[in-house]
């Protein structure tokens, strides 16, 4: 599918499934389409060119049909902070034909499912960041969705209240059998999930398991700062055959047994070198990988051993 | 987790009248919850109806409608104005009511009810009966502050002026949906406020009556006054809550045809509303 906005083209054909039952996540860099996927597959925007089914319905002309087995949290909160929690719950079922004794019992399940049961009759404008986002997920399994959308589900929540969402959704995967597709900026978020779909500027540029991933990913990944980086990368690619990279004036390569590299590498080129870094390959690696530059500067890449030297 | 309540998808529908009553319910809880937007759509209207009352009474005349009119004086503008006083506090309460709607998009509620399983009428409705019913009680607050303030009504006429009211707040709501719904900011709404719905409820027959000069200012405003819709909501009021005939300005439109214009306007308000909501457009997005 694809989708424009205006003259931009904002999703240029990607091909994609989700499976049931897995937790999927959408990554990549903030305009890299994952939100425009999103409103497509909530159906919030209209389909313009492609084909899409959700759960089997046509995203074109079943758009009601998949409403009804859906549950949708959208980056924005959307929850009216002028009600309670549970006066926000029942609205929400009642929108999705919810009522009576069968609502009741559904709002006292998700508030004891996502912990929120003392605050039930507190005004959602009194609750922390990290409440609110757990009653947002409340609210959207409340009518038993098969797919849970989340738009950014952990944006902007501290480390705490970012793993409580992502234990809270592993829960609810496992008990009530819903198949979870999120999207998020954060690489080391994206881990966590079954599997992953990188968009980068609209385009899929990856889609598998995050081991499969960075096992694409020849090897360690090297890095090493210099002074002159696209001298040293054509010396190296001279001298050992080796394909580099130049990025943020570093060298970088990708090599099996990236330990023995080092002193290679160091040996090589004397004075050269001021740091050299080896590191299992991350999805960072993945995505410098496919992309050919850096995902962002809010990850920092794991570093598994490091190796300094003047 | 063990489940008493059989909520698989095969069992529940969408019911598009309960998400409208539920999202009416919202409005109304959200409003009286919010002391201050109570007091401060009613406030303003009967400051202004003592203030004016004062102010002008000793210099309106009402233009003898009969011989017999002239030789009682006819109505005070206190009581000219009462109808119209009437007509503002339904004016602000179902503007400041449709407003929210700006607000609701831009806190992210909107667009978890855009993906509820629903028809957009049902979200229309839904807004539209809740400004409505605000807007009602807020009138019949102000109907019987004015029983302890000299005028006189009797059962049938507040019975008959529910209804009355009931259907100009609708079409104000729906007006105020409308101006509303492809607005992103609240100042954008103050705006219209000032240069439409002022000037349409003043020349509505609210403040004064159709001048019957033959200058071309007099004349453009008394076309105004014919073609503007409110006009007849305020004339119906006028006819519901004024008993004495000779208390009524002389070419005041007749109730049937008060009536007719005023369900047509709220019909046809309430229709563009839905036409307008029914799209999904890149303003739908946060």
């Amino acid at each position: 599918m694809s989708h424009r906005y205006g003259d931009r083209l904002a999703l240029d054909g990607v091909p994609l499934s989700v499976a049931e039952g897995e937790i999927f996540a959408l990554v990549g860099p903030n305009g890299g389409g994952k939100s425009t996927l999103f409103r497509l597959l909530s159906t919030l925007a209209p389909l313009q060119s492609g084909n899409a089914s959700v759960l089997g319905f046509d995203l074109r002309g079943e758009a009601m049909a998949i409403r009804r087995h859906i549950g949708v949290a959208f980056q924005a909160a959307s929850l009216d902070r002028k009600l309670t929690v549970r006066e926000n719950l029942r609205h929400q079922g009642r929108l999705y034909g919810l009522s009576g004794r069968m609502l009741a019992g559904r709002v006292d399940e998700v508030l004891a499912r996502l912990g929120v049961v003392d605050r039930a009759g507190d005004l959602v404008e009194t609750l922390s960041g990290g409440l609110k986002r757990r009653v947002e997920l409340a609210k959207a399994l409340l009518h038993r969705p098969r797919l849970l959308l989340l738009d950014e589900p952990s944006t902007a929540l501290d480390p705490a209240a970012r793993a409580d969402v992502w234990r809270y959704l592993t829960e609810v995967r496992r008990d009530e059998g819903v198949t979870v597709a999120l999207t998020t900026h954060l690489l080391d978020e994206a881990d966590k999930a079954d599997r992953i779909a990188i968009l980068d500027r609209g385009r899929l540029v990856a889609l598998d398991t995050p081991d499969s991933l960075k096992a694409t990913v020849g090897g360690d990944s090297i890095t090493i700062e210099t002074t002159d980086a696209s001298r040293l990368a054509a010396d190296i690619t001279e001298r050992f055959s080796l394909p580099t990279q130049v990025l943020d004036g570093n060298v970088r390569l990708e090599q099996a047994d990236g330990h023995q590299w080092i002193a290679r590498l160091v040996e090589a080129f004397p004075g050269r070198v001021s740091a050299i870094r080896v590191g299992k390959p991350t999805l960072e690696d993945v995505f410098i990988d496919r992309c050919g530059r850096r995902f962002g500067d809010d990850e920092a890449p794991a570093v598994q051993t490091e190796a300094r030297r003047k | 987790m063990a489940t008493a309540y059989d909520t698989t998808n095969s069992t529940i529908a969408p019911r598009p009248m309960l998400a409208a009553w539920t999202l009416c319910e919202r409005e109304l809880v959200r409003f009286f919850r919010q002391r201050q937007r109570v007091f401060g759509a009613i406030a303003q209207p009967i400051i202004f109806w003592v203030l004016f009352g004062a102010g002008l009474g000793g210099t309106f005349r009402l233009d003898a409608t009969t011989s017999d009119t002239a030789a009682t004086g006819g109505p005070t503008f206190r009581e000219y104005f009462f109808p119209g006083t009437l007509a503002l506090i339904l004016l602000f309460t179902a503007i400041f009511a449709t407003i929210s709607i700006i607000e609701d998009r831009r806190e992210g509620f909107l667009q978890s009810v855009l993906v509820a399983p629903l028809p957009r009428w049902a979200m229309v409705l839904g807004k539209i009966l809740g400004g409505t019913l605000i807007a009602l009680v807020q009138g019949l607050i102000f109907l019987v502050l004015a029983l302890t303030l000299q005028i006189e009504l009797t059962a049938a006429a507040i019975a008959a002026s529910v209804g009355v009211m009931f259907l100009v707040a609708w079409a104000l709501t729906s007006l105020g949906f409308v101006l509303a719904w492809r607005l992103d900011s609240t100042q954008g709404f103050h705006a219209v406020m000032s240069v439409l719905l002022m000037p349409m409820w003043l020349l509505s027959g609210a403040f004064f009556p159709t001048p019957t000069g033959e200058g071309v200012v007099e004349r453009g405003v008394a076309l105004l006054m014919t073609v503007n819709p409110l006009t007849y909501g305020v004339a119906a009021l006028r006819r519901v809550l004024v008993a004495d005939a000779a208390a009524l300005p002389a070419d005041l439109p007749s109730l049937a045809v008060s009536l007719g214009v005023t369900i047509l306007f709220a019909a046809v308000m309430f229709a563009i509303a839905c036409r307008m909501a029914g799209r999904r457009t890149t303003g739908d997005y946060l």
